[in-house]
Order: structure tokens, then sequence, then C-alpha cells
């Protein structure tokens, strides 16, 4: 076997039995490691879950036309096609009188004195054109086109998004901007802090055992041959951590299955963030591994540098 | 084999320097003690020789290497030729008597089977069979001062120096400890050895270097204690 083979295996193995001798240690700096993957990953899925929300409410926003009687099915079409082409609608629907009014009524069922407002014969309801927008901040455009004279001559009245409903929109495409945003930057801020703790926590680790460190540099050893069985240890360190926090949530999960009797929580949706969970379990757990690991190793290379150095001062 | 010309430390922006233009030659295979109160400059003498402080002016040149031109990364491989024997032992302490011996010879990438047919033979030496399991801990002050010599001594090293090796042991294991480093200077290993002890010194009728606030006052051939 080549010596750099050797010295490669024995890294390697000093690493694994540091581990196990530093037990006390270990599990100290694993705890401190799995509350803040655990935290990041709560607050990856919970970010998520509120997106997905968020998409749900928007989702049931769109924007009628209402057409007047008069517009012949040439005109319609006509004007489906063009809606079609603007760059922020996602898709129309035509609804004709005859189905507004089954639906009207349907809804209404219950209410004679509403339902029997309206009959057959005396249809008041107008056919109406459904937009929906891919983006709500920008509805302002579908409104500019709707509201040329040519087009405008088609319709019987304003199109949906106007007056009190246009406030109202306008209102939750801001609310829903700002939760977006603050969903991220939830988790921007988490994983900026777990990075700086779990950088501490190695480092303290390593500022204990720094006599070993000078030790071995005074006996001749090389850099690497110092370095490499402690960025082994904290690399295990983060594979353990995230396992371990990913097993957590996995489990906090199959809990809250079997005694919450609520599929929500406030704002959360748990049934979502639990399939969420599942659907990206693999993906999930690549990604705190790799934080895990690359923390620890690059934690662990920046903390033995102050002690690997040479006097340099004459 | 050693060669100091006039070697100054000062550290930091203390006015008096721990040492003060030191000239010193070292042939092979000679046996040097150096004697000195503590904060003569002993120890900063031997700091400088194993690189760990630098010296603020003058020439060191060590095994033919002018520490002037030595590079970063050429530090280990001249501590690799260098075997120390640290007055607080420097063991590693989460590694067993055998582990810290074989780290030695780890370092310089000898294969394990190598490692376990040298190691036992410098237990031997230094009178610690049968301990090769314990920890740093669980010896007693004299035991872990073998262990440093094992060490030091494991990898056959050209030039050996002790640092107070005896200040811990009682007389009888001070005479083994030193009874072994004239074993290695007769293989051929140049020893330097600094020590308090009056007695030893005496008895081994060596070189004697008497350094006194960091200059050397005297430095005689087979001589005894004088301060």
């Amino acid at each position: 076997m080549s010596r750099k083979l050797v010295t490669f295996r024995r890294i390697i193995t000093t690493g694994a039995v540091n581990f196990v001798r530093n037990t006390w240690l270990a599990i100290a700096a694993i705890a401190v490691m799995v509350v803040t993957l655990t935290i990041v990953l709560f607050s990856l899925i919970t970010n998520a879950t509120f997106t997905n929300t968020i998409k749900q409410i928007t989702s049931k926003i769109d924007v009628s036309v209402y057409l007047k009687d008069t517009t012949n099915k040439e005109q319609t079409d006509q004007l489906l096609a063009d809606l079609k082409k603007l760059p922020n609608v996602q898709s129309v629907k035509y609804i004709s009188k005859d189905e507004i009014l089954q639906k009207y009524l349907s809804e209404n069922a219950k209410n004679q004195k509403l339902a029997g407002a309206v009959t057959q014969t005396d249809n008041p309801l107008p056919a109406t054109i459904q937009i929906k927008p891919r983006d709500l901040n920008k509805l302002e455009d579908i409104k500019d086109y709707l509201s040329q004279a040519k087009i405008a001559d088609l319709q019987s009245d304003q199109p949906s998004y106007s007056g009190d409903r246009k406030e109202a929109i306008d209102k939750i495409t801001h609310a829903t901007n700002i939760l977006q945003r603050a969903g991220v930057g939830a988790v921007l801020v988490f994983a900026v802090i777990s990075v700086l703790i779990i950088f501490n926590t190695i480092q303290m680790a390593i500022f204990n055992r720094r006599d070993e460190l000078t030790i071995m540099r005074l006996l001749g050893a090389s850099t690497w041959y110092i370095r490499g069985p402690f960025v082994v240890e904290s690399i295990l360190y983060g594979v353990i951590s995230a396992v371990i926090s990913v097993g957590f949530i996995h489990s906090l999960f199959v809990a809250a299955r079997s005694t919450l009797e609520a599929t929500s929580l406030g704002l959360l949706d748990i049934n979502y963030a639990a399939e969420y969970f599942r659907g990206h379990f693999w993906t999930l757990l690549a990604l705190q591994l790799l934080v895990g690991i690359l923390i620890g190793a690059a934690s662990s290379i920046v903390a033995t540098q102050r002690y690997l150095k040479f006097k340099v001062h004459r | 084999m050693i060669l100091l010309d006039r070697v100054s430390k000062k550290y930091g922006r203390v006015a008096t320097p721990a040492l003060d233009r030191i000239s010193l030659h070292v042939e092979p295979k000679e046996f040097v003690i150096v004697v000195g109160q503590s904060g003569a400059g002993k120890s900063t003498l031997l700091k400088l020789l194993t690189r760990e402080e630098r010296q603020s002016s003058g020439k060191i040149i060590v095994g033919g290497i002018d520490y002037d031109k030595l590079k970063d990364k050429e530090i280990p491989l001249l501590r690799r030729k260098i075997g120390v024997v640290f007055q607080d032992f420097k063991l590693l302490p989460n590694r067993t008597v055998f582990e810290n011996i074989a780290f030695a010879l780890e370092i310089v990438g000898m294969g394990n089977r190598e490692i376990h047919h040298t190691v036992p033979k410098v237990l031997d030496i230094v009178n610690l069979k049968g301990k090769e399991k314990r920890m740093p801990m669980e010896l007693s002050g004299g035991e872990r001062q073998r262990v440093a010599i094992a060490r030091a001594i494991v990898r056959q090293p050209k030039i050996l120096i002790a640092d107070e090796p005896t200040g811990n042991l009682d007389p009888k294991h001070a005479w083994d400890v030193i009874s072994v480093l004239e074993k290695i200077n007769r293989y051929g290993t140049t020893v330097l050895l600094t020590t308090h002890n009056q007695e030893i010194v005496n008895k081994l009728q060596r070189r004697v270097v008497t350094i006194q606030h960091g200059q050397i006052v005297s430095d005689r051939a087979k001589a005894s204690y004088k301060l």
C-alpha cells in the first residue's frame, strides 16, 4: 500500500476513533446542530406550505367581463381569441347566459325569493368571460385592455376588477406578496443564524483540544495529517445531526396525524406540510446532509487554521 | 550538527533579550549538557532549534538546514529529524501510550506492521512494557516522562533534545532516563540535554555549556556543575 493511502486511511480512522472517545463533546455539538438544522428544515417546510396556501387563495381570483346581450358570437369569439394573446392571461372561460342562470338558480335554491326574482324568460344575467391572470400584480394590464372603447362597447358593465372588488383584490395581492417575501426572508435568516451557531460550536470543540493540535505540530505532523481527523469528526457530526433532524420532523408528522384532529394549525396546513415533506423526503434529507457536511468541514478547517500556523515574528 | 552564530531572541517589546548573541557549535554524536538557572534562556534556545520560535537575529544551521531559508512547508520535515523530550511531556491526552509513541511514526507514513514491530522495542528500552493501553492520565509523572522519551527516540533521530527530562523523577528513575540518553548517544545520536541536576552533571563528565542572562558564560569539556 502506498504511503498516501496509508495516511488517508489513518486520517479517517483517527477521526472516527476521536469521535467515539470525545463522546460528550460529540453529543453537545450534535445537539446544537440538530436543533439548528431542525429549525431550518421546519422553516423550509412552513414556507412551502404558506406558498401553497397563498397559491390556493390567489387561484380563486379572476377578472369577469360581462357582455351585452347584443354582442354576437363572432364578436365574442374574437374577444376570447384576443384575450388569450395577452401576456398576463393564463386562461379564459366563456359562460353563456343560460349557464349563468343555472348557476345562479342552484346557488340560491334555498332562497325562493332570490331564485324567483330571475326567470328563464326574463334573464337579466349577462354572459360572462372569466379571465384567470398569471400575475395578480399586473391586473391593471388586463383592465387597460378591457377599457379600450372598442371593447368597452361590448360590455354591459365594468369588469369585476374595479371599485370595491379591485380594492379587495389589491389588498390580498399586497398581503400575499409580503407574506411570501417574509417566508423567504425567514428561511434565509434561520439558515444564516444556524450556520453561525454550528460554526461557533465546532470552533469551541476544537478550541478545547488546541493543545493536541500544537503538540502534533511540534512533533512534525503535516497540516492535513493534523486537520484531517478533525474534519472527519465534524463531518460525522453533520451527517448524524442531519439524519436526526429529518427523523425528528418525520416522527413529528406521524405523531400529528395520529393525535391531532385538526388538519391545520391556524394558517399552517398540516396535511399539505406532511405531504410536502413526504414528497420531498430525499431532497430534504440530501439538502440537510449537504448543509451539515459542508458547514462541518468548512468550520473545522477554519477553526484548526489558527493553531497550525508557524511563528513568523522574528 | 548544530551551529548557532551570534543568535539573539527578543520577545515582543521586552527590553532585555532572552538570548543575547549566542554562538555554539555542536559536533555530530556529541553529548552536550546545557545548564543555567530558570529564566536564563535554556528553553528559548531549545525553542529556536525546533523552530517553535524564530530568532530575532543571527544564523542557525542544524543538520545542514539554514533556518532562514526554511519554508513553512518544510518545518514539519525539519521537526521529524529532531527528537524532542519536552519539559511538560506534551503527550496526546486522548491516545494510549502505544498510540502516543506510534504517532511519531505515523506522521512519517510508516506502515502498521512496522509500527507494531518498532514500538514494543522502544517501550522495552524505557521500561514501560505492559502499559501500552494506558492513557497518559493514568500514568505517574515518571512514567509519562518515559513515554515522552520513547516517542522522541522511536524515529532514531540524528539529534535528540531533552528539556529537563529528569525534573520530575526520583534519583533512581532519573538515572534510568540518563542511561537511555547515553545509550542513544552511543548509537550515534547527538544529544542536547538541559538540566538543573548537579549530581547528574558531575557524574556524566561531558561538555557543559552554562547560560546566564541570555549569554553563554562558560563552555567546558568534561566539566562538572558550576554556576
